[in-house]
């Protein structure tokens, strides 16, 4: 039995990448020679049009998919022993991708349990993580009787339940209405902000992007590569009144037309 | 549920039953259609409940019917099962076997089941092995589509957090194809009585040999009395392999409980 990394609450993990290329059997060039430094803790948007590729290099940086060429590391500047990396890790998909057959707090739990953690100590962090996310009331219930909100949340808390230094999330609130993506934007900032994990967040939302992260790095049409990697000026409180500042419209102005020149094929 | 729920439940399926039924009695009684040919209700009823011994013989019939069609498909339900996992643990173990998998399908049984009389004897085996041939086949063909239609995000996340081939097997996999399996199951319960009987029909005994000896006296009434038995096992299995799905899968569908 391993006990829940109790180290992985601190700091996370960083990120290089030098020349990132995947291409598909057929040709098909998803992620053209990618370059990008992602430093412990950093909060990042992926921004880009359909089909660039941002899928793809979500799913290499996870190990889910090895890149053709190029150079991909994870650096943990925490990591007691090596081969510890799976469960530093997170990801989050564009749906909840729950299991119907469990209820929420057996959903939630279910990488402790995956890892070998004892099933009382899985049961109290994923009891803590639902309550992080606010659905420390719907613990009993089966994921057919949430909302697509309320999944998304459980899916977020079954991501956070391994404490993850490094969280990937994959257009994890595009399916949602606007405000339900608000709150569940600002309830993962906050989670951030008090975990302190590296997130990498791919949106094709420029609003979304800019309301988040802290530096955004927006991709070419396909073949993807890096039109522009900005450092948002945002400041590290968010909230409602971020989203109607001047300096938020300006931020959004800049990477949309970085998501326009990308269109265009146009690289940095 | 309450009576007139019940009432409107069954009202639907019983009322074309009591209308054949009606036209059959007063068809026969009418003299339309020869005795010999079609029997009348009365006389199916009298068959099989107030014929004495000859009635006795047709439940005892249904109960070695029973047996041997539970047998053959609780047989195929595990093997069909084992051999679908099996044939998931690998792209080539796939190919080398599924084709002789579908083999199953194509047997015409009633060509093959004097054989197996002369390798497992004028006994039960030779019904439950009948019954087992005729119905392993769309197990192992739905469970096997349920193992491969398992959704890959969820692989992606079991491969992320470490999960062996064991717990996947166990935790994601066989769980994802539970629809599968129970539509499987569904046809399976069908085929396995058809098999059971057409194995009797070659061993005698149970409701496949009772068959036989009817129909050689030409009693048609026993003959119909015998199918209706039949048909009364296989809605029995049907409906437990339903109620087993029902509870198996109540929580996957909001509308489940409501339904
Ligand atoms: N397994 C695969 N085999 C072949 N081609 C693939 C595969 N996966 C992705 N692709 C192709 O690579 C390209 C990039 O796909 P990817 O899913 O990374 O895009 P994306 O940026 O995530 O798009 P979206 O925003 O629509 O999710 C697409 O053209 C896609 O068709
Ligand atoms: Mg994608």
């Amino acid at each position: 039995m391993t006990a829940i990394p109790t180290s992985a609450s601190t700091g996370g993990i960083g990120l290089t990448l030098r020349d990132v290329r995947r291409a598909f059997l057929g040709g098909v060039v998803a992620v053209d020679g990618i370059s990008l430094d992602v430093a412990p803790g950093e909060f990042v948007a992926i921004l880009g049009p359909s089909g660039c590729g941002k899928s793809t290099l979500l799913r290499a940086i996870a190990g889910l998919d090895r890149p053709t060429s190029g150079l991909l590391q994870l650096l943990d500047p925490n990591a007691k022993e090596k081969g510890d990396g799976g469960r530093a890790l997170a990801y989050v998909f564009q749906d909840a991708h729950l299991l119907p057959w469990r209820n929420v707090l057996r959903n939630v739990a279910m990488p402790l349990e995956l890892m070998g953690v004892a099933a009382n100590e899985r049961a109290d962090a994923a009891r803590n993580a639902l309550e992080q996310v606010g659905l420390g009331d719907a613990m009993r219930r089966y994921p057919a009787q949430l909302s697509g909100g309320m999944r998304m949340r459980v899916s977020l808390a079954r991501a956070m339940v391994t404490r993850p230094r490094l969280l990937l999330l994959d257009e994890p609130f595009a399916a949602l209405d606007e405000l339900t993506r608000q709150r569940l934007d600002e309830m993962l900032r906050g989670l951030w902000d008090r975990a302190g994990m590296t997130v990498l967040f791919v949106t094709h939302s420029i609003a979304e992007a800019a309301f988040l992260a802290d530096r955004a790095v927006v991709m070419t049409r396909r073949p993807g590569r890096v039109v522009i990697d900005h450092r948002l000026t945002l400041g590290r409180e968010r909230s409602g009144a971020t989203r109607t500042s001047e300096v938020y419209v300006r931020e959004m102005r800049v990477l949309y037309e970085a998501l326009e020149r990308g269109d265009r094929g146009e690289p940095a | 549920m309450s009576i007139a729920a019940w009432v409107k439940r069954l009202l639907p399926p019983v009322t074309p039953l009591v209308v054949v039924f009606a036209a059959m009695e007063v068809a026969v009684r009418m003299g339309w259609v020869k005795e010999f040919l079609v029997p009348t209700p009365t006389s199916v009823f009298h068959a099989l409940f107030t014929d004495g011994a000859g009635s006795r013989e047709m439940w005892e019939a249904l109960l070695r019917t029973a047996e041997g069609s539970f047998a053959g498909f609780a047989l195929s339900a595990v093997l069909g099962l084992i051999v679908a996992v099996v044939l998931t643990s690998a792209g080539w173990v796939q190919r080398a076997f599924y084709p002789y998998a579908v083999f199953f399908q194509t047997v015409p049984i009633i060509a093959i089941a004097p054989l197996l009389v002369i390798w497992l004897g004028f006994d039960l085996r030779t019904v439950v092995a009948s019954a087992f041939i005729v119905s392993v086949f769309p197990v192992i063909a739905n469970t096997l589509a349920g193992l491969l239609s398992v959704d890959p995000a969820l692989r992606d996340l079991f491969r992320l957090y470490g999960a062996g081939r064991v717990a996947t097997l166990f935790k994601l996999k066989l769980p994802s194809a539970l629809p599968s399996i129970l539509t499987g199951l569904r046809i399976a319960a069908g085929l396995a009585v058809i098999g059971a009987i057409v194995g009797e029909f070659i061993t005698g005994g149970g409701l496949g040999g009772l068959i036989g000896v009817a129909r050689r006296e030409q009693r048609v009434d026993k003959v119909f009395a015998i199918l209706l038995l039949s048909a009364l096992l296989g809605v029995v299995m049907f409906s437990l392999i339903n109620l087993a799905g029902r509870l198996s899968l109540r929580h996957w569908h909001a509308s489940e409980s409501a339904s």
